[in-house]
């Protein structure tokens, strides 16, 4: 009976509040109209600020009316605008709203009013379509569809402010790939933008910047355009600069700040630049700093991430300035036990923005560490930062664990810190954990990390090992992602570094010959390499040699003949013949090249070619053929000599590279004793 | 950079005085509320305030080591020394000879501390060598701390050593703070007085917060410890390498974020009457009518004063500043029976001041002599633009009248003569900016008139001749505040405006006698012997005033300079020819309106000046209690 009681109840409760606004979309309907224009400003003034409101009479269909009154040009001036009002306010609402306006094909109908002659009409379509381009839900492509739609309003920048600010808004938030920017850049957005940003309106400056920013992130062109740009007789990268001086607004200075950033990493500005060096880079960590706006931080501390990222100076500078490594720290302690406790609307702000805090600083320590040993021993000596990296490893947000795991990478290059803090805080649990199921990105960093964690001095080796991770290394050689490929080979590789037996024959068997010699022929030169540097790695020692050429000696020499006769690089044909080289060093497996006319034939053609390197290892491999002291090491000189290869090594000592030069020598001497 | 180049002997020395130039402005810039008469900027370091270790030279500006140096007597008194601290010794028993001990470390101050209304300040030295062992450190100390020493080690110093990269907070252990630094590095330390922090930088780059919690009147400092250190300090002398000013806006943007956003909240509309009030008050006083009218009639306030009274008063200022003090007082015995009669004081002084008109051929009582120029012709309702504004420009100008203590406290202390050397950077240039825009000014208010040209060249002339005394007018008359009060008056009220009206109007008077150069009382035989005869007549009030109410020095000197006047066959033209300026009139009327008032029982100061004096006074107590952010909430900026 209750359930029978209540539903008519909330019945009626809807009723009363869709009856009056009802009343609203029934005067859009009215023949007279003056009175429509009326019942419009009503409802503009019902709706501001009034979400529910906003959501009954798109419920009630008052979009399609509006839209429909909007393009009449019998409305009037007036009452276009005024639609064009309402339906900006609707937009303002909720998510669902937008959508709902979206899905009325709102935007070909605003998009089509920007044509009327009328200033303010315009101004109000291009402030909704501002308003439905900033929402996320609203796929940005529909800007694009029509190709006159983008200079058309680029002839609108002249208008005024209002244009000008929504105009730059839209391109801001609508300009999202490559492709985007060349549109805009086509039509000239550089040239009808760039004045702006002297505008005396902060808000179109703004906008005009932001736009700036967008256009310019990671392309070259736009970029290299940007820098001889001048505005007003000064150039766009002093405007930047001035633009971050301290006392503008925060958000101005950190859009600047990414402007030139953005710049700089498109190859438009040195890194060695005074604008960069001593005002972006400045500019960028004070927006780290604890009196910022948390998202501020966010923004700052990913934006310098990305500045310094590739080069070693600015990230000593950075590591120098206004503490920065300590700052960051700071990121780690949101939400903190008092915000807790003092207000649950902080909490709420806080925890919001924890996770985009702690994978910002992540990344901004991952460029500190890329490069220099000092950088990495103060960040892992900043307080709790490998155990703050261990549990960002095991996070439930995968843009944590991605920052957390890169920059565990860029800490792994240190010697130093592989073998102490990262054997203490057993980095490898987690590492090996977040392989085990992940994104892609995050596997690449997590297996280029492990690949360091392999190397032959790591203490983490043993454990790794046992705890399974030949079978996970295999298993990414044959991914799709060539990064994952070559990852995989490589830490193998790592891994079968003076390495004991057992592992090198398990790491072929889990491997499986066929699985060695498909990625022998990977498209990927990475590799390639890397599958060469592995063969190498197996074949060192001389039982080593023998046991894996008695077993694999057929097909590892196909593969070796195969590289050797085939189109590749000096480095891969170089690597190739120090694996003959070194089998070449075995007992038995001498042998197999020593029966093997065609390889023999091809070592004298090394030892012959231009390339010193190729000389070199190709000279080395006869010097351990002939080697003295060895069992029957008297027939393979002989052998040798008939071929003549001792014409060549004599040749060679003639050679105008020392080292060369040195080897035949050696060689030679053998035939002497 | 070409005196530079020259080679010569004077080249070095013209060098020197541009880098003294440069230094002087950039110091001007950047700590515009510094008084250096009071607190001097460091400039340089100390000769007298240093370890003997230390040698200066180029200027004072390069310090390096020198260590014991040569002498038995030194050599002896450092055994003994050395020998009464043999613990210490022994800590550092593994430092051995020349630089290899704390004891060897030597320290040298700059001439003065740093003043706090720098609100932040800053320094670089750059290290010319880091000698054997680079021990050099950097940083602030105290007046009296031991200089044999470096920075950072005892109370009341700070340091950031090179060799480590650490600093030392008054402690002899160093914390974990930037970079070692060495040679070719710049290394600058900045001192912000508002939040006693301290932040270094490192070749133009912030290193962030050293030092929290800083004593005043810290020196700046710098300590070296081994053979062959030598560093360079730039005081302000060269451009920094770390962009300072930049840091400075945005202190300055965040202090006056804090005034303009000063919470109000329910009291808005307290507020909005005060300001109504006090923008009334001071229409009011100085009787601009009918906009004090329509004011108060937009504003729904009422006006304390009735509108006769203020049109009274404002007669009366047009007589004075015109010139005609004698139907200046003939109109206050009038209007306000009584008010001179028991103010024998202030009628002493308008009869100086009539005698001196006299004398300059403008008051009435000569006037009249000279046929040519009937009187109707200079009353001023033509002319209403003239007077009010000298009232308007000179509000501190009551503090002058001797007997009035003005608004603000620490004012009346020395005022005298105090003005006259301070600046003498900035008289120079108050005088030049004065002297041509008013003489722009004037042809342009001329321009209708072609009769007056002639008219208008000679008194141009007078004019640039008379800039000097401009100038002196405007020490006078500014000499109420104390000197940096001086600026604010020259940013904001237009001095020279306010002469050219006066200018004009005096030319009036004056130039209808003809082109002549001027004669005394205009040069008529009657009129000189009229003023004799009131001259008499004065001394014998004076001689009265004594008999009824004893000697009075003031009034003596007031005699005697405007009687000086007659000694000199160019009165304009002579030591005390400046008794004749039009602006001499300012205060004069200033002190006869505030007596005025005072006699109605109104305020004889407008409360804007008062919260305009209150204002400036406060910044200044503000840098005397070290509270650096009065440099950057400055009055002038504030009023435009």
């Amino acid at each position: 009976m209750a359930c029978l009681l209540e539903a008519p109840l909330r019945i009626s409760v809807l009723s009363e509040v869709t009856a009056s606004s009802r009343h609203y979309v029934d005067r859009l309907f009215d023949p007279d109209p003056q009175k429509v224009l009326l019942g419009v400003i009503d409802m503009k003034n019902a709706v501001i600020g009034n979400n529910k409101q906003k959501a009954n009479l798109i419920v009630l269909g008052a979009v399609p009316r509006l839209l429909y009154l909007l393009q009449q040009d019998s409305s009037g001036a007036e009452l276009r605008t005024e639609c064009a009002v309402v339906l900006g306010s609707l937009a303002m609402g909720t998510e669902n709203n937008v959508k709902s306006l979206v899905d009325c094909h709102i935007i070909p109908a605003l998009l089509q009013g920007l044509l009327s002659q009328d200033l303010k009409f315009i101004e109000a379509c291009l402030r909704c379509l501002r308003t439905v381009f900033i929402s996320t839900v609203t796929p940005v492509q529909l800007l694009y569809t029509d190709a006159a739609v983008i200079p058309h309003l680029m002839s609108l920048l002249s208008r005024s402010r209002r244009t000008q600010e929504y105009i730059c808004q839209i391109f801001s938030h609508c300009c999202k790939t490559p492709d985007h920017q060349m549109i805009l850049y086509n039509h000239g957005a550089i040239q009808n933008i760039a004045h702006l940003l002297i505008s005396f309106s902060y808000k179109v400056q703004m906008q005009a910047l932001k736009c700036f920013s967008v256009l310019a992130y990671e392309n070259p062109q736009v970029s290299m355009t940007l820098v001889n740009v001048l505005v007003d007789g000064e150039l766009l990268s002093q405007v930047f600069v001035r633009m971050m001086q301290r006392d503008k607004p925060i958000e101005m200075q950190l859009t600047a700040a990414k402007c030139l950033t953005y710049m700089c990493r498109a190859g438009a500005i040195r890194t060695d630049d005074n604008c960069i060096v001593l005002k972006t880079l400045p500019c960028l960590v004070r927006m780290c700093s604890k009196e910022r706006l948390l998202e501020e931080r966010v923004d700052g501390a990913e934006t310098l991430a990305y500045l310094i990222e590739p080069d070693v100076e600015l990230q000593r500078i950075a590591s120098i300035t206004d503490h920065l490594i300590a700052m960051l720290a700071d990121y780690f302690k949101y939400p903190s036990s008092v915000s807790a406790i003092t207000d649950i609307k902080r909490l709420d702000h806080d925890l919001k923005h924890a996770h985009e805090l702690r994978q910002a600083a992540f990344k901004l320590y991952a460029s500190l560490g890329a490069n220099d040993e000092d950088i990495r021993k103060k960040i892992i000596e900043t307080e709790n930062m490998m155990d703050r990296i261990v549990s960002g490893l095991s996070e439930s947000s995968i843009k944590v664990r991605l920052a957390a795991v890169r920059c565990l990478h860029s800490l792994s290059r240190s010697v130093q810190q592989l073998r102490t803090s990262f054997q203490d805080h057993a980095v490898w649990k987690p590492l090996m954990k977040l392989l085990q199921n992940a994104p892609e990105e995050v596997l690449v960093m997590a297996s280029s990390t492990l690949c360091n964690l392999l190397l032959e001095f790591s203490p983490s080796k043993e454990p790794i090992l046992e705890s399974g991770a030949i079978d996970l290394l295999c298993s990414l050689t044959q991914s799709e992602s060539p990064a994952l490929r070559v990852n995989g080979i490589w830490a193998l590789m790592n891994m079968a570094f003076q390495a004991e037996q057992k592992i090198k024959m398990d790491i072929l068997r889990a491997l499986s010959t066929e699985q060695l010699f498909r990625l022998l022929s990977d498209p990927d030169v990475n590799v390639l390499m890397k599958t060469l540097g592995l063969l190498r790695n197996l074949l060192s020692t001389r039982p080593h040699i023998d046991q894996i050429m008695s077993s694999h000696g057929k097909q590892i020499m196909q593969a070796v003949t195969l590289i050797l006769e085939g189109e590749h690089n000096i480095e891969v044909k170089e690597q190739t013949l120090c694996i003959l080289a070194n089998i070449a060093d075995g007992t038995t497996a001498k042998d197999l090249i020593m029966i093997n006319d065609d390889i023999l034939q091809k070592i004298k053609y090394y030892m012959g070619h231009s390339n010193v390197k190729l000389q070199l290892a190709a000279t080395f491999c006869i010097s351990n053929l002939i080697w003295n002291e060895e069992e029957g090491s008297q027939e393979r000189q002989d052998r040798l000599r008939e071929m003549g290869f001792v014409d060549i090594l004599h040749k060679l000592t003639q050679s105008a590279d020392p080292s060369l030069c040195d080897r035949a020598k050696t060689a030679m001497q053998q035939y002497l004793a | 950079m070409a005196e530079l180049g020259a080679g010569s002997l004077h080249g070095g020395e013209l060098a020197f005085n541009y880098q003294e130039r440069e230094l002087n402005e950039r110091l001007k810039r950047l700590y515009p509320a510094v008084n250096e008469e009071e607190t001097p900027l460091p400039r340089s370091w100390s000769p007298k305030d240093k370890y003997s270790y230390i040698g200066l030279s180029q200027n004072n500006l390069r310090v390096h080591y020198k260590g014991h140096g040569a002498g038995l007597c030194r050599l002896a008194s450092k055994v003994i020394r050395v020998a009464s601290k043999v613990i210490m010794c022994f800590v550092f028993s593994d430092h051995a000879g020349h630089g290899k001990n704390h004891k060897d470390a030597a320290s040298v101050r700059a001439t003065h501390p740093i003043p706090a209304a720098c609100g932040i300040y800053y320094f670089e030295v750059k290290i010319v060598s880091k000698g054997r062992d680079g021990y050099m450190g950097i940083g602030l100390s105290a007046q009296g701390v031991n200089m044999n020493r470096l920075p950072g080690w005892d109370k009341h110093s700070y340091g950031y050593h090179g060799d480590d990269g650490h600093s030392f907070c008054s402690s002899g252990t160093g914390q974990p703070y930037g970079p070692t630094f060495t040679t070719g590095d710049v290394i600058g330390c900045c001192v912000n007085l508002i939040n006693n922090t301290c932040f270094y930088t490192k070749n133009g780059h912030s290193l962030g917060i050293a030092f929290t919690d800083l004593p005043p009147n810290l020196y700046p400092t710098v300590g070296l410890q081994t053979p062959g250190e030598i560093v360079d300090a730039n005081f302000g002398q060269q451009p920094f390498v770390f962009d300072i000013e930049d840091y400075m806006s945005e202190w300055r943007a965040k202090i006056q974020g804090i005034i303009e956003r000063f919470p109000i909240a329910e009291r808005l509309g307290e507020w909005q009457s005060v300001l109504q009030n006090m923008v009334s008050s001071y229409l009011v006083h100085h009787g601009y009518c009918a906009t004090a009218t329509s004011f108060a009639r937009a504003t729904e306030t009422t006006i304390q004063e009735e509108q006769t009274s203020i049109k009274n008063r404002q007669r009366i200022q047009k007589l004075v500043l015109a010139g005609r003090v004698g139907e200046a007082i003939e109109a206050t015995q009038q209007l306000y029976p009584g008010l001179l009669e028991h103010n024998p004081n202030l009628l002493f002084m308008l009869k100086c001041r009539q005698f001196v008109e006299m004398v300059n051929g403008t008051d009435s009582e000569v006037r009249c002599f000279t046929t040519r120029s009937p009187k109707s012709q200079d009353s001023y309702p033509g002319s209403p633009s003239m007077s009010p504004r000298h009232g308007a420009s000179n509000p501190h100008l009551h503090g002058t009248g001797a007997d009035s203590p003005t608004c603000s406290n620490g004012v009346s202390s020395g005022k005298n003569k105090q003005s006259h050397n301070k600046f003498p950077g900035l008289s120079s240039s108050s005088s030049s900016s004065s002297s041509s825009p008013s003489s722009a000014n004037y042809s342009e208010s001329n321009s209708t008139d072609s009769t007056k040209s002639q008219q208008h060249s000679s008194t141009s002339n007078q004019e640039t001749s008379d800039s000097e005394m401009e100038i002196e007018a405007e020490h006078y008359s500014n000499g109420v505040l104390e000197n940096s009060s001086t600026r604010i008056m020259n940013g904001t009220y237009k001095h020279e405006e306010i002469l050219q009206a006066d200018d004009s109007s005096l030319g009036n008077g004056l130039a209808e006698e003809g082109c002549t150069p001027r004669l005394l009382c205009g040069g008529n035989q009657a009129a000189t012997e009229r003023m004799i005869q009131f001259g008499r007549e004065l001394q014998g009030l004076n001689e009265q005033l004594c008999r009824e109410y004893g000697k009075n020095a003031t009034h003596k000197q007031m005699l005697q300079d405007a009687f000086s006047l007659l000694a000199y066959s160019d009165p304009w033209n002579c030591p005390v020819g400046q008794q004749l300026d039009p602006m001499q009139r300012e205060s004069v009327c200033a002190t006869l309106n505030s007596a005025i008032l005072e006699s109605q029982n109104l305020p004889k100061q407008p409360p804007l000046m008062l919260a305009l004096g209150q204002a400036t006074e406060c910044l200044q107590l503000m840098a005397r209690v070290r509270s650096g952010s009065c440099s950057f909430a400055r009055v002038d900026s504030f009023l435009h």
